[in-house]
This record gives structure tokens, C-alpha cells and sequence, in this order.
């Protein structure tokens, strides 16, 4: 039984509506509202968050003017707390612009492209045991096959634009995101041939039952590294931002877009940067598993009080939080330090690299499991 | 990864791409434009377009009195603008055959080299924006500012200074000036290897930067090549000590060369690492500087009315950016007949597409940085 259909079934009994397609729509609605605040408020917050994290490692204030609500934080970390919603309100309020010679269809159709990917990615991505929009038994593949979709906004964005830096953008970035999907599935198929699943909760629920899949073998470690690397990539953030190098492309595909289009990008690379980091959660670290639970070997054993707290229904969601904001905030870490490779090192990493090593782990492991 | 793989990589090819970089641009440090033939991201010809930034410079100059031209070289090169004073006031002494106090010397060497450390700092953190680390551009502005700092702190302006004048400087260095500048040395010292360890080392600094842009010695003399770019394609020429100027004979340091370690002479990361490793060069001459400054007025030789006998002369210069030159003609009026200024950003630009030709668009923005050109001094 799927939330939607749990959904449908509850409006079923309270409205007082005879119509079933109504209730089906509104079904969906719900749902779909949820997730769209959901990709907004984490907008928001991530965007604040890597402003502060830059600034903290650049030796600067960051965002410290604009309050919110009254409440501004002075000269404290969190000042400047209301700049990306003011920043929001302008992108919304601002001239949508298209360039007299682009393909005006094509360019106001690409934001919308590019933003589905998340948004329907979003479906089956849990962020607690059943917190889930619908879950399905083909969950892993449907992520991987539905946030390659944003590939091919990606192409019409930079085709419509009738800009060269574009097209070069564009072209850049949809062959690196094609590339990187297959490194990215290949180590998760590390966890699907364990488990045995493709639905997240399971895996969850094996690691419940034996151990995080990171610890799982060092083949699970090293495709671990491999995921996290490939999506780093996938996400066109530094040190693989060659779509959108503002040294180089000025600012790649989305250089002739404006206001509320550009802020779908935005949106979508955010929200891109919660699912890989939601996905590599779930299938490497334990889910919303509490990270004590692996410290309770035999020998070695924690107050059954203290190891309860931990682990309930309450503080399930916060492991979740707190193991998706540490990669969140390694992506950023990785953005404020290091260089940009260049296209063809781009490449060489993933096919003389990546897909060799995440070939060789499926074998190892699939050996690994014959063995133990 | 070398250029022979990317020119086979030529072999196939298709239609040609015409790219129009700039003038506006985030990369092209300035109001440059580069007309770029690609075949694909692979670059087969590049073509700079100057101008842009034109300001009649040397033109000017014939209309001005020695002492309003000084100014005007302030805005060639205003990431040096104390080398051009100096480079230009020089050449005017030279003429006038003016006797300077030894105290003016000590002060426009320290003032000199200080803005060759602020001007490399520059050079070291856009080549790092250039190449996608936005953190070591902002961690050298930081240390910049506390250049300009000083510099302010000296004669109250933090970009466009008109401190060297004909005969001496425009103010005395003030009460505290030694010991701010001291602080400054002992701080910057330690942030040297924080470059180092965030930009030099990094892995995929090398890999971007090494091998990539490679000069060679001859071709970059037959460029005229001079300063960092020449030095770091390991042919030894420093004006500071072939033709000591001013009192650079006096004080101990080395001239740096690239050495290709890790890739070949004369690439971009040896262009880099000179530019580094000069900024511990300059915090030694300011430091024996430093230490022994005669006492005496500033003020004392500057003439009444700068008013050079006829004649012509060119003086040489090692500015931040390379050999600067001013070829200065009098006709015994206050205003100069004719003046005319060797550029060394200019002659870098020159080799620029000599350096890209084979690689890929990405690399023509590392190679643009690490020349380290400043469009207002290549326009003038």
C-alpha cells in the first residue's frame, strides 16, 4: 500500500466528495506541494548555509544585514539570516528576459525540463521509515532514471539560448552528467546485490539488522567514495563545475536566463545536492539509523536507556538530518577549496577511473557474499 | 597529458568555431578580447584585439609638465602604480642628472617592493580564480589590503599613489611606518605556505597548470619576453641585478628561476611559483632595507621647475610585471617632447597564442592568468 493510495483513501472517508478523479487530483496535489516546499525551504536554508560556509572559510562575514521577522543576529554567526528569502523575492520580481534571437519555446520549457528531475525524484525518496511520497519496489532505479531526465533540459536550456558560451556549457555538462550516471549506479549496485532490494526501506532495514553498508566490506568503502565523487559530479558543483566555470563560460548554460527561470536552477541544483546526499545516507550510512547502534558490539555495550533514545521514531529523523547536512557540507568544502579539472581530466576520472574500479567492486563483492 | 595527444585529437576535424571572448568577460583581467578559432573546445588560433582601454597615455603626456605626467603613469598599471612612478620619475632624474638623498632611495625601494608583493598577490589569487579556487583569491586580496594599507597609512591613497616625484617623494614615511611594516613581514611570512598549501600542492592545481602553457626560453626571448614570465622559463634576467638601478646593488638577494618541477620549464605552474617564491625575495631587500635608512629630508633634491636640458633618454625598469621602459625626449621646455613606454604585459600578450595554440578553451584562461597582464598597461 502506497501514501498516495493511503492518501486516497483518507480523503475517501472524511470529504464529502462523490467524485473519485477529484479526490485522485487532490491526492496528488498534496503530495506534490510538499515536496515542491520541501525543494524551497531547502533552498533556502542550503543557500544561507554555503554563504556562511564560504565566508567562514574565506576570512569574510558572509550575508549579516537582513533580518527576518524583526530578528537580525547582530554581529553573530546567524545574522543575515532572511538574505535568501529577500533574495528569492527579487529573482521572483525580477525581468524575465529572453534574448531577441533565442527559441522562445524551447527556453521557457528548459527551466521546467531541468526542475522535474528533482521534483519527481523527490517520490520515492524517503527521508524517514515512511515518510515517503510513494514507495515503490523499483526505488533506486526509478531515482537513477528519472534525475537523468534534467540532462536533456540541460541541452534544450543551452540550444535555445543561441549563445556559444551556452552551447559549450550545455555540451559540457551533458557529457559529463551522462558519464558520471554510471559510476553512480555501479556502486549502488553494491547495495542491491547484498540486499537483494531495490527499495530504500530495506535496505535500511538489512542495515538494521547486520551493519552500515559502508562497513559492509572494503569494496562497499570504495564505492562509497566512488558515489559520493561521481554525484559531487553529477551535481556540476567544484571541483567538477566545467558546465558552469564562471572563469571560463561566464556562466555556462544559464548565462541568458533571468529571474524566476534562473531561479528553477537554483532550486534544482540544490534540491540535486538533498537527493544525492539523501541516497548516499540511506544506502551508505545507516539511514536514520543512530550511529551508536554500531558502537554496541559485544563487549562493548551501551546503556539499553541511552541506546533507546537514540534510536526511536524521534531522533530517527534527526540522524537523517545530521548525516545529510555533513555531506552537504562536505560538497561545500569541497567547493571553497579546490581548483576546477579540466574537461578531458573530467573524463579520464570517470572512464579510465571510476568505471573500471566500480566494475571490479560489483565483481568483488558479488565474490564476497559467495564467500562469507 | 601533453600537447601531442590534443593535436592529434586535431587531426579530426570539423567546421571551425569563431569565439568571441570578451571585452567583457570575467577572465580576460581587464577590457581584453580574444577572437578565438575553435575546433570544438580544441583552440587552432587565437587573436587579441586591443584598445579597449586606451587613454592616449603617451599623448598626454607630450601636453603635461613632467610633474602632472606622473599621475597619468599611475593609471597604466594600476596594480604597480608605484613602479611606474618610479620607473618614470627615474628617467627624468637621469635626464636633469639630479643627485637623489640617500633616504629617498632606501624609501622607494622599500615602497617598491612592497608593491611588487601586493601587485604578485594579485597575480597569484586571480590565477587561482582563474583556474576555479575562488578561497586563495580571497585569502591574498586579505593580505593585499594590508598592503594598501600601509600604503595609505604612507600617502593617504590606496590604488593611484603620485608618491614618487622628480627629486624625491611625495611625503616622508610616517612615525610608525618601520614598525607597521615590520608586523606586516612577520605576518606575511607565515601566510606564504598557506598559499602553498592550499593552491601550490594541490593536486589538481598541477594538473591544470603543469605541462600546460610551456614557453621555452628562446621563444621567449624571441617574444621580448621579460620579468616573471621569462624568469620562470629559466633564463636568469633580473634588471635589479644585470643593471642595478636605483641601490639594488646594495642588497643581498636572488634572482628566482623556474625549475619545471612538476612538468616542463617555462609552464604555467612555473610561472606561478616564481611569482611566489619573488615575494619572499622582496620581504628580504625590504628587510635589509629596512634596517639601515639614513636619516635626512625628502624634500631636499626636488628642483624648483623640472625643466631637462634637451637630450633624450630610455630607462629601464623591473616592474611587477616585467622590463618597463620609458623612452622620455626633452626639448628643454617643461613639458617632455615625446614620450613613449615599453609595455611588458604587451609582449606576454604577444606569445599568448603561441602558448594556447593545441590546447583547449579552458587552458587559454590558465595561460591568460598566469601571464599576469594588466590591460591598462598593454593599452596605455
Amino acid at each position: 500500500m502506497t501514501s498516495v493510495n493511503n492518501l486516497f483513501e483518507f480523503i475517501k472517508g472524511i470529504a464529502p466528495i462523490e467524485d473519485t478523479a477529484i479526490i485522485w487530483v487532490i491526492a496528488v496535489a498534496i503530495p506534490a506541494l510538499i515536496v515542491f516546499l520541501v525543494m524551497a525551504v531547502n533552498a533556502l536554508i542550503a543557500v544561507y548555509f554555503e554563504r556562511k560556509v564560504s565566508a567562514f572559510m574565506q576570512d569574510r562575514l558572509g550575508p549579516m544585514e537582513v533580518g527576518i521577522f524583526g530578528f537580525k543576529g547582530g554581529r553573530k554567526f546567524w545574522g543575515g539570516i532572511g538574505q535568501t528569502l529577500a533574495d528569492a523575492i527579487k529573482l521572483l520580481t525580477k525581468e524575465d528576459i529572453i534574448p531577441a534571437d533565442a527559441d522562445r519555446k524551447v527556453m521557457i520549457f528548459a527551466p521546467f525540463f531541468i526542475f522535474l528531475a528533482p521534483f519527481l525524484t523527490f517520490i520515492a525518496l524517503p527521508l524517514y521509515e515512511n515518510v515517503i511520497v510513494s514507495n515503490f519496489n523499483i526505488g533506486i532505479l526509478y531515482i537513477l532514471a528519472v534525475s537523468s531526465v534534467g540532462v536533456i533540459g540541460v541541452i534544450l536550456a543551452g540550444w535555445a539560448s543561441n549563445n556559444k558560451w551556452s552551447v559549450y556549457g550545455a555540451m559540457r555538462a551533458a557529457a559529463q552528467m551522462i558519464s558520471y550516471e554510471i559510476p553512480i549506479a555501479l556502486s549502488l549496485m553494491l547495495a542491491i546485490i547484498v540486499v537483494g532490494s531495490l527499495q530504500i526501506n530495506d535496505i535500511v532495514q538489512w542495515q538494521a539488522d547486520n551493519r552500515w553498508f559502508i562497513l559492509h566490506s572494503p569494496f562497499a568503502f570504495i564505492a562509497f567514495f566512488i558515489y559520493f565523487v561521481s554525484v559531487v559530479a553529477e551535481t556540476n558543483r567544484t571541483p567538477f563545475d566545467i558546465p558552469e566555470a564562471e572563469s571560463e563560460l561566464v556562466a555556462g548554460w544559464m548565462t541568458e536566463f533571468s529571474g524566476f527561470r534562473w531561479a528553477l536552477f537554483f532550486l534544482s541544483e540544490y534540491a540535486n545536492m538533498l537527493i544525492v546526499s539523501v541516497v548516499a545516507t540511506m544506502v551508505f550510512l545507516g539511514g536514520w539509523l543512530s550511529p551508536f547502534e554500531i558502537v554496541n558490539m559485544p563487549g562493548f555495550d551501551l546503556p539499553q536507556p541511552f541506546l533507546a533514545f537514540f534510536t526511536n521514531s524521534v531522533t530517527g529523523p534527526m540522524w537523517v538530518l545530521l548525516k545529510v547536512s555533513f555531506l552537504i557540507f562536505v560538497m561545500m568544502w569541497f567547493r571553497w577549496t579546490f581548483p576546477r579539472l579540466r574537461v578531458d581530466q573530467l573524463m579520464y576520472l570517470c572512464w579510465k577511473v571510476f568505471i573500471p574500479f566500480a566494475l571490479a567492486n560489483v565483481v568483488f563483492v558479488s565474490i564476497w557474499e559467495l564467500i562469507f | 597529458m601533453n600537447t601531442e595527444y590534443l593535436k592529434e585529437l586535431g587531426i579530426i576535424k570539423g567546421d571551425e568555431m569563431i569565439l568571441n571572448m570578451g571585452p567583457q568577460h570575467p577572465s580576460t583581467h581587464g577590457v581584453l578580447r580574444l577572437k578565438i578559432h575553435t575546433d570544438g573546445e580544441i583552440i587552432s588560433f587565437i587573436e587579441p584585439h586591443l584598445g579597449y582601454l586606451h587613454r592616449c597615455f603617451e599623448k598626454h603626456c607630450e601636453n603635461l609638465s613632467y610633474e602632472q605626467c606622473i599621475p597619468y603613469t599611475d593609471r597604466c598599471d594600476y596594480l604597480a602604480a608605484m613602479h611606474m612612478n618610479h620607473g618614470f620619475v627615474m628617467g627624468v632624474e637621469k635626464l636633469m642628472g639630479i643627485e637623489l638623498p640617500e633616504r629617498v632611495e632606501y624609501i622607494r625601494i622599500i615602497i617598491a617592493e612592497l608593491q611588487r608583493i601586493a601587485s604578485h598577490l594579485m597575480a597569484v589569487g586571480t590565477f587561482g580564480l582563474d583556474v576555479g579556487g575562488i578561497t586563495p583569491f580571497t585569502w591574498c586580496f586579505r593580505d593585499r589590503e594590508r598592503v594598501l594599507d600601509l600604503f595609505e597609512y604612507l600617502c593617504g591613497a590606496r590604488l593611484l599613489y603620485n608618491y614618487m616625484w622628480v627629486g624625491g617623494v611625495s611625503h616622508d614615511l610616517p612615525k610608525d611606518f618601520i614598525k607597521r611594516t615590520t608586523e606586516f613581514l612577520d605576518y606575511f611570512e607565515t601566510q606564504i605556505p598557506e598559499y602553498n598549501q592550499i593552491l601550490t600542492g594541490n593536486k589538481i592545481f598541477i594538473e591544470r597548470t603543469a605541462d600546460v602553457g610551456v614557453i621555452p626560453a628562446d621563444v621567449a626571448l624571441n617574444y621580448g619576453l621579460t620579468g616573471p614570465n621569462l624568469r620562470a622559463s629559466g633564463h636568469s634576467y633580473d634588471l635589479r641585478k644585470e643593471e642595478p638601478y636605483s641601490i639594488y646593488d646594495r642588497f643581498d638577494f636572488d634572482v628566482v628561476v623556474g625549475e619545471g618541477t612538476h612538468g616542463t620549464l617555462g609552464d604555467c605552474w612555473d610561472r606561478y611559483y616564481v611569482r611566489i617564491l619573488e615575494m619572499y625575495e622582496s620581504i628580504k631587500i625590504i628587510r635589509q632595507a629596512m634596517a639601515d635608512i639614513p636619516n635626512g629630508d625628502v624634500h631636499e633634491a626636488i628642483p624648483k621647475k623640472v625643466k631637462p636640458p634637451k637630450g633624450d633618454i630610455y630607462t629601464r625598469y623591473e616592474s611587477a610585471r616585467g622590463e618597463l621602459g620609458f623612452y622620455i625626449k626633452s626639448n628643454g621646455k617643461n613639458i617632455p617632447s615625446r614620450v613613449k613606454m615599453r609595455s611588458p604585459a604587451f609582449a606576454s600578450l604577444s606569445a599568448l597564442n603561441e602558448m594556447a595554440e593545441g590546447w583547449m578553451m579552458s587552458d587559454v584562461i590558465t595561460i591568460l592568468g598566469s601571464l599576469d597582464i594588466v590591460l591598462g598597461e598593454i593599452d596605455r
